[in-house]
């Protein structure tokens, strides 16, 4: 009797130690939730065909963008913005003149570039910003200071600040629970849907787009986004910055 | 020797009490702030750094000019600072101390300020500002304290404390320079993103440090009735009027390059500056003031028979931190910020609130500076009066 309680503490105590040292093995999951059907790439970009979008649809990603990360919506210059419409030339003021075929003041989709080379991740002193391997940059809510350094540094205006508290603006019977809603005081931005690729489906403006945005792997010469690039005329914004943004428009 | 800040006149007392006042009142906008987030200031997701980071800017400089009488004391055997040397540097413990309270209240999640330390990022250079001002604050406490100890001893400062003082003197560049970079770095910022913000930087920190000093050192012959000495201050006065020349010819650089190339992304800055962008004047008026102020400064400090004369001397510094205190607190921080990236024009006054918290934090500010310097003027009768 004796021998076999200390047997079984002794068991039991090489069994605790194995499962600090690996939990996985004792079925305990860590990281994200990953579906076995996960998309991967080795560099994620959008295209979006200026061609092909109009307004409705515009609406229609914006929504179904907004909704799914419990984006608030907040009627003044504090608000969040994680995809929305801009003027092109308020886009593409650099690369645009005064005779531009009235594209002047076409709304286009405004969101965040997913730079190669992020001057947010950059600044950002608690690296609560980060470029995953496959290009796309996220945020950690829970790390974040609120310092805004990231806002600044960014050349595109696509970061937005939680000045209120956005479950304020939020309706409980609306909330999407599969994904948080954020407290005051953090910054956040356009995720490229990193959590709907995990679990194998694309991005929500993609999937609203009816077609008019692609999204693919940049790396992969087969893969549509990099056809079409080919073949169409497209512009990325600020190119001489260096950013190396990985949002193209279709012209 | 801190028991000589709690023996004091009524006018001490009275003064003391004024400033808790102050603090008091801008503690409760900042429990506000806490309680319904940044919403209470007028930052928004455009202009998305304000008023307080803009007294960052500006009081880093007013720190970092404690340098400017280390360097002629230290290096150049410049006796006149010897008295006057330790208010230099408990001025700038005291505006770090600002410094650092001007970040923690722009921050969303004060609480997790730690978070720099717990993942510290060496290409951040918000890291890097966290690290040099906390080192030169540690420095100053440390120089500051011990050779007012020594002096009172009626010693010579201990030999361990030269490495120190030496050290102080890149140190305090480093927090002006560092500073600059916070914004000279940004890819999307052309007002920002000039070689010639460090230099600015450190030449208008250089005007207002010692501009600040004197109007101080003046304050302190009227109400302390102890006289820093006039050697001092005539120094203290040259070195503001060269630093006022090369802070209004830096901006000068920075308004032709602009003017000459034209390049609309740096031109934009500049006219929403001085004279408004589709309506958005507000600023404007302010730097016209600022930029008269300077000029003025300069037109009087250049002449030694102004400087000699308390009056006008009292004058020019004033004027000189009119100035820099517009170009660092208002103007610089707006007009990075605007044209926005997406070419949109918009004016930032800040709010009540954001007022409040800002003079709570120039409270506790001027209150560090009374303690401090009470106990250092009171070491230095001591030792005058023997």
């Amino acid at each position: 009797m004796k021998n076999s309680r200390r047997k079984f503490i002794k068991f039991a105590g090489m069994a605790a130690l194995g499962w600090s040292i690996c939990p996985s093995l004792a079925g305990a999951r860590s990281g994200p939730r990953q579906s076995a059907d996960r998309l991967r790439a080795e560099r994620w970009a959008m295209v979006i065909d200026s061609e092909k979008l109009n307004d409705e649809l515009m609406d229609k990603c914006i929504e179904a963008c907004h909704k799914l990360h419990n984006v608030p919506d907040i009627p003044n210059d504090q608000n969040i913005k994680w995809i929305w419409k801009e003027p092109f030339y308020n886009l593409f003021h650099d690369q645009s003149h005064g005779y531009l075929k009235d594209k002047k003041s076409i709304p286009f989709l405004s969101l965040c570039n997913h730079c190669d080379n992020p001057p947010c991740v950059r600044v950002c002193p608690t690296q609560a910003t980060f470029s995953r391997d496959d290009g796309i940059v996220l945020m950690d809510f829970h790390r974040c200071i609120g310092c805004r350094f990231c806002m600044a540094g960014c050349p595109y205006g696509s970061r937005s600040f939680n000045y209120y508290n956005p479950r304020n603006f939020l309706d409980d019977d609306d909330l999407v629970h599969d994904y948080p809603t954020r407290e005051m005081g953090v910054v956040e931005k356009c995720e490229f849907c990193a959590h709907l690729l995990d679990q194998g489906e694309m991005p929500a403006c993609v999937e609203a787009s009816e077609g008019a945005i692609l999204f693919g792997d940049l790396n992969d010469p087969n893969s549509d986004v990099r056809k079409v690039l080919q073949e169409r005329y497209s512009l990325v914004r600020k190119p001489k910055l260096g950013t190396d943004p990985q949002v193209y428009y279709l012209i | 020797m801190l028991e000589k800040a709690i023996k004091g006149s009524a006018l001490y007392w009275i003064w003391l009490l004024v400033l808790l006042a102050v603090i008091g009142v801008g503690f409760g906008a900042y429990l506000q702030q806490l309680d319904q987030g940044l919403s209470v200031t007028a930052l928004n997701r455009d202009i998305s750094w304000g008023l307080y980071i803009a007294q960052l800017t500006f009081l880093v400089g007013v720190a970092a000019s404690a340098v400017m009488m280390v360097i002629p004391m230290y290096l150049h055997n410049h006796k006149a600072f010897a008295r006057m040397l330790i208010l230099g540097e408990f001025m700038a413990v005291a505006t770090i101390i600002m410094c650092l309270l001007f970040v923690v209240v722009d921050l969303g999640q004060p609480q997790r300020l730690w978070n720099v330390v717990l993942y510290p990022t060496p290409s951040s250079v918000l890291f890097w500002d966290m690290v040099v001002l906390n080192g030169y604050l540690f420095l100053n406490i440390l120089i500051g304290w011990v050779t007012l100890q020594a002096e009172r001893k009626r010693v010579g400062p201990p030999r361990w404390i030269k490495p120190f003082i030496y050290i102080s003197i890149p140190w305090a560049i480093s927090i002006h320079t560092v500073t600059a970079f916070l914004y000279a770095g940004l890819p999307g910022r052309d007002f920002w993103l000039t070689a010639s913000m460090a230099p600015s930087f450190l030449a208008s920190a250089f005007a207002a440090g010692p501009a600040l000093l004197i109007l101080l050192a003046f304050a302190v012959k009227i109400f302390a009735k102890w006289d820093p000495g006039r050697e001092a201050i005539q120094s203290l006065a040259k070195i503001v009027t060269y630093a006022l020349a090369a802070y209004l010819f830096l901006i000068g650089c920075k308004i032709f390059t602009a003017a000459y190339s034209m390049v609309p992304d740096k031109l934009a800055h500049w006219e929403y500056l001085y004279f408004g962008l589709e309506g958005h004047t507000m600023l404007s008026v302010f730097m016209w003031v600022s930029t008269a102020a300077g000029v003025s400064a300069l037109l009087i400090l250049l002449f030694p028979k102004n400087r000699q004369a308390d009056n006008i001397l009292a004058f020019a510094c004033v004027l000189v931190l009119i100035s820099t205190w517009i170009e660092k607190g208002m103007g610089l921080i707006t007009a990075g910020f605007v044209p926005t990236p997406m070419k949109e024009v918009l004016t930032y006054a800040p709010t009540g609130p954001e007022i409040l918290i800002t003079l709570g934090i120039y409270g506790i500010g001027f209150l560090i500076i009374t303690v401090l310097w009470k106990v250092g003027i009171g070491v230095r009768r001591e030792i005058e009066a023997t």
